[in-house]
C-alpha cells in the first residue's frame, strides 16, 4: 500500500430504493489522521452512503475503498476485521447487556477465542478475557463511563448510551471510526464534551468519519467536510471554504440569501 | 432486624448469584442428596426415571442455549435426538457376522470397530462397537444440523418454527416408514455402552445408581461448559446478536456463522441425550421422533425462562420426572402443549422470570425490617 493512498476512497457510488435515487455518483476520500464531516439536509443520503461504507448496504455501482482495498458488496463482519467501527444514528446497544459487555463485544475483531475455546476456559482464553475487558474499561473511561460499566445497557440515560456505544466502537481500535448523528439528542454541554472526545480521537491517530446536522460540532472537529444534497455530493473542502460556498448556502439557507 | 444467620445466608445467596462452580457444587450436592434420598426411602427404582429426566434435559439444555442466548427457535428437536438414538441403535444392533470375509469387515474387526454379541436369541452378531457408534451418531447429528442449518438460519421468526417443525417431521415420518429402524416398533436389544471400563449404560436395577450419576453428571458437565460459553467472547458475540443483529455485525460478529455454530452444538447435544438413553433404555422407537416430543422440549425452555439455564433445567428435572411417572396420564402430551400455550399468553419470558419474582413479591411481602436493613 502507497503511503500517499487514502484510508477511505470512494468512488461514483450509486444507490436506489424502488424510485429514490438516494445516493448518485458520490465520491469523496478520506485521508489518515483526519476528521472528515459529512453534512446534508435530511434526506440527503448521509445515513445511505454510511451504510454503504460499513457493508449494511450494497452499492449498484461505484468502488469503496478501505487501506486499498476494495470493499464494496462486503459483510459488514468482514469490514470490521478490515478496521472500520461505527456507531449508529438510532443507538444500537445490547440492552440486555452491561454496559461492561458491550464495549467487550466491540473487542471483538480484536480477539479471536473460538466456541470450543469458551467452553472449555482454557488458561489462553482467560487471559484473553481479561485483557478484553481491560481494554473495555479503558474506552469506557476514556468517556467518561467507566462507573456505568457494570450497569444494565437498556437502563442508561441517552448521553450514557451515546457514551457507552461510542466506548464500544473505540475498543475495536478501528482505523476508521464512523460516528453516525452521534450530537443526535444532546444537549449543548454534551455536544461540546463530544466536540473535545472527537478531538482526543483523532490525535490517538484514528481517522473519523462524522455524519452530523449539528452544524457547530461538524465545522469545529473537521479537517474537511463533504456536503450532499438529493444524494449527490455538492461541495468538498476544509470548513470555512464550505461555508462560504454559495451552492452550500443556498441548500442550506434557501436560494434569495445568497 | 437481622439475625446474623440472615445475613450469612443472602451472603451466601449473593455469592451463589455470581459464581458458576459454587452453582455446579451446590447442584451436585442436589443430585448427591436425591440419590440418598431414594435410598432411604426405599425407592431406589425412582432412579430410573430420574435418569431418563436427566438425558431430556441435556436435550433441554442445548436447545435453551439456542432459544434464549441464541434467539433461534427450534421445534425440531426430537429430530436430532432421534438422528443420535436411531443411528446408535442400527449400528450397534447391526450383525455383520455373515460378512466377516469381507476385508473391510475383517479390518474393522481387527481394530474392535467391530465386536461380537450374543442377539436376543442366543446367536452371535457382529455391530458396530458401542464408542464407535457413538460418535457416528454425533457426527451424523451434526452433519445433518450443519446440512438444515444453512438454508434454515437464514430464516426468521415463525419461517425458521415452520422450518425446523418441517425437519422434525420429516425425521419421524422417515423413521416410522423404515423398516430397517423398525418401523412402528423402533429398534431394540440394543447392548450396553461401556462408557469407561466398568461403567455400562444400560438399563436394569444393578446398574441403577451409576446410571444415574452418568446422565446427571453429564448434565453437570454440559452445564459447566455452556456456563463457560455464555461468559465467554462467543457468549458474548450471541447474546449481541439476540438483542441487536445490525450492531452485532458492524462489531465484526459473523451473524450467520455463529447462528449456525449455535444450532450445530445444540443439535448434537441433543444427539449425545438421544444414544445415551437408547444405551440405557435398551431401544428406541419412534415416539422419541415425535414432532409432540419437539413442543415439549420447546415447552420446558418456554416455562424455565428464556435465557436461564439453572431455571431451564429445574424445570426439565420437575417436568420430564413427573410425566415418566406417568402422572399425567394419558393427557401428557397435551399437558405439555397447554403448558406452552399458557406461557406464551401469560409470561412470555418464563415462569422464572423477574416479573413473576415480582409478582410474588406482592403476594408475600418480605418482612419490614428486612427492608430497612442497609447493605
Amino acid at each position: 500500500m502507497t503511503a500517499g493512498a487514502p484510508l477511505l476512497e470512494v468512488s461514483r457510488v450509486s444507490k436506489r430504493f424502488g424510485g429514490v435515487q438516494a445516493v448518485r455518483e458520490v465520491s469523496f476520500r478520506v485521508e489518515r489522521g483526519t476528521v472528515k464531516g459529512l453534512i446534508g439536509p435530511n434526506g440527503a443520503g448521509k445515513t445511505t452512503l454510511f451504510n454503504l461504507v460499513s457493508g449494511h448496504l450494497a452499492p449498484d455501482a461505484g468502488e469503496i475503498r478501505l487501506r486499498g482495498k476494495a470493499i464494496q458488496g462486503r459483510p459488514p463482519h468482514r469490514i470490521a476485521a478490515l478496521g472500520l467501527s461505527r456507531t449508529f444514528q438510532s443507538i444500537k446497544l445490547f440492552g440486555h447487556m452491561t454496559a461492561l459487555e458491550n464495549v467487550m463485544v466491540g473487542r471483538h475483531v480484536r480477539s479471536r477465542a473460538g466456541m470450543v475455546a469458551g467452553m472449555l476456559r482454557l488458561p489462553a482464553t482467560r487471559r484473553e478475557e481479561r485483557a478484553i475487558e481491560g481494554r473495555a474499561l479503558e474506552a469506557l473511561d476514556m468517556l467518561g463511563a467507566g462507573h456505568l460499566a457494570h450497569k444494565e445497557a437498556g437502563s442508561l440515560s441517552y448521553g450514557q448510551q451515546r457514551a457507552v456505544e461510542m466506548a464500544r466502537a473505540l475498543a475495536a481500535e478501528p482505523e476508521l471510526l464512523l460516528l453516525d448523528e452521534p450530537a443526535a439528542g444532546l444537549n449543548i454541554r454534551e455536544t461540546a464534551e463530544l466536540t473535545a472526545q472527537i478531538g482526543r480521537i483523532r490525535d490517538r491517530g484514528m481517522t473519523v468519519l462524522v455524519v452530523e446536522h449539528d452544524m457547530s460540532l461538524v465545522m469545529g472537529v473537521s479537517d474537511e467536510v463533504a456536503v450532499l444534497s438529493y444524494g449527490e455530493k455538492i461541495a468538498d473542502a476544509d470548513p470555512p471554504s464550505v461555508q462560504r460556498n454559495p451552492d452550500v448556502v443556498r441548500v442550506y439557507l434557501g436560494e434569495e440569501t445568497c | 432486624m437481622t439475625t446474623p444467620a440472615a445475613s450469612a445466608w443472602s451472603r451466601a445467596a449473593a455469592a451463589l448469584r455470581r459464581s458458576a462452580r459454587l452453582q455446579l457444587l451446590a447442584f451436585a450436592a442436589v443430585l448427591v442428596a436425591a440419590q440418598l434420598l431414594t435410598r432411604a426411602g426405599g425407592k431406589e427404582f425412582l432412579l430410573t426415571q430420574l435418569t431418563m429426566a436427566g438425558y431430556y434435559t441435556l436435550v433441554v439444555l442445548g436447545l435453551s442455549l439456542l432459544m434464549g442466548h441464541a434467539g433461534q427457535i427450534s421445534i425440531g428437536h426430537a429430530g436430532f435426538f432421534a438422528i443420535g438414538g436411531y443411528a446408535s441403535a442400527f449400528l450397534t444392533t447391526l450383525d455383520l457376522s455373515a460378512s466377516r470375509r469381507l476385508p473391510v469387515v475383517a479390518l474393522l474387526e481387527r481394530l474392535h470397530l467391530l465386536v461380537a454379541r450374543k442377539d436376543l436369541y442366543g446367536g452371535e452378531a457382529l455391530g458396530v462397537e458401542p464408542w464407535a457408534a457413538f460418535l457416528v451418531a454425533v457426527g451424523l447429528t451434526a452433519l445433518v444440523a450443519v446440512a438444515i442449518g444453512v438454508p434454515v438460519l437464514r430464516l426468521k421468526g415463525h419461517y425458521l418454527a415452520m422450518a425446523t417443525l418441517a425437519f422434525g417431521t420429516i425425521v419421524g415420518s422417515v423413521v416410522v416408514g423404515t423398516q430397517r429402524l423398525g418401523a412402528a416398533d423402533g429398534i431394540s436389544g440394543v447392548p450396553p455402552f461401556e462408557v469407561l471400563p466398568g461403567l455400562r449404560v444400560m438399563g436394569g436395577a444393578a446398574g441403577r445408581v451409576a446410571n444415574y450419576y452418568v446422565a446427571w453428571g453429564l448434565v453437570a458437565l454440559a452445564m459447566l461448559l455452556l456456563l463457560n460459553l455464555i461468559r465467554s467472547r462467543t457468549g458474548r458475540a450471541l447474546r449481541a446478536l439476540h438483542g441487536a443483529e445490525e450492531a452485532a455485525a458492524a462489531m465484526g460478529v459473523d451473524v450467520a456463522r455463529l447462528k449456525l455454530q449455535v444450532f450445530v452444538l445444540s443439535a448434537m447435544i441433543a444427539g449425545v441425550a438421544g444414544a445415551f438413553l437408547t444405551h440405557f433404555n435398551g431401544g428406541i422407537g419412534p415416539s422419541e421422533a415425535s414432532i409432540l416430543k419437539s413442543v415439549r422440549y420447546v415447552a420446558i425452555v418456554a416455562v424455565g425462562g428464556m435465557g436461564s439455564l439453572w431455571g431451564t433445567l429445574a424445570t426439565s428435572a420437575v417436568l420430564s420426572f413427573l410425566s415418566l411417572r406417568g402422572t399425567f396420564g394419558s393427557h401428557d402430551d397435551a399437558v405439555f402443549g397447554v403448558i406452552l400455550v399458557a406461557v406464551m399468553l401469560l409470561a412470555p419470558d418464563g415462569i422464572l422470570s423477574a416479573d413473576l419474582r415480582a409478582l410474588w413479591r406482592r403476594i408475600a411481602p418480605a418482612p419490614r425490617s428486612r427492608e430497612e436493613t442497609p447493605r
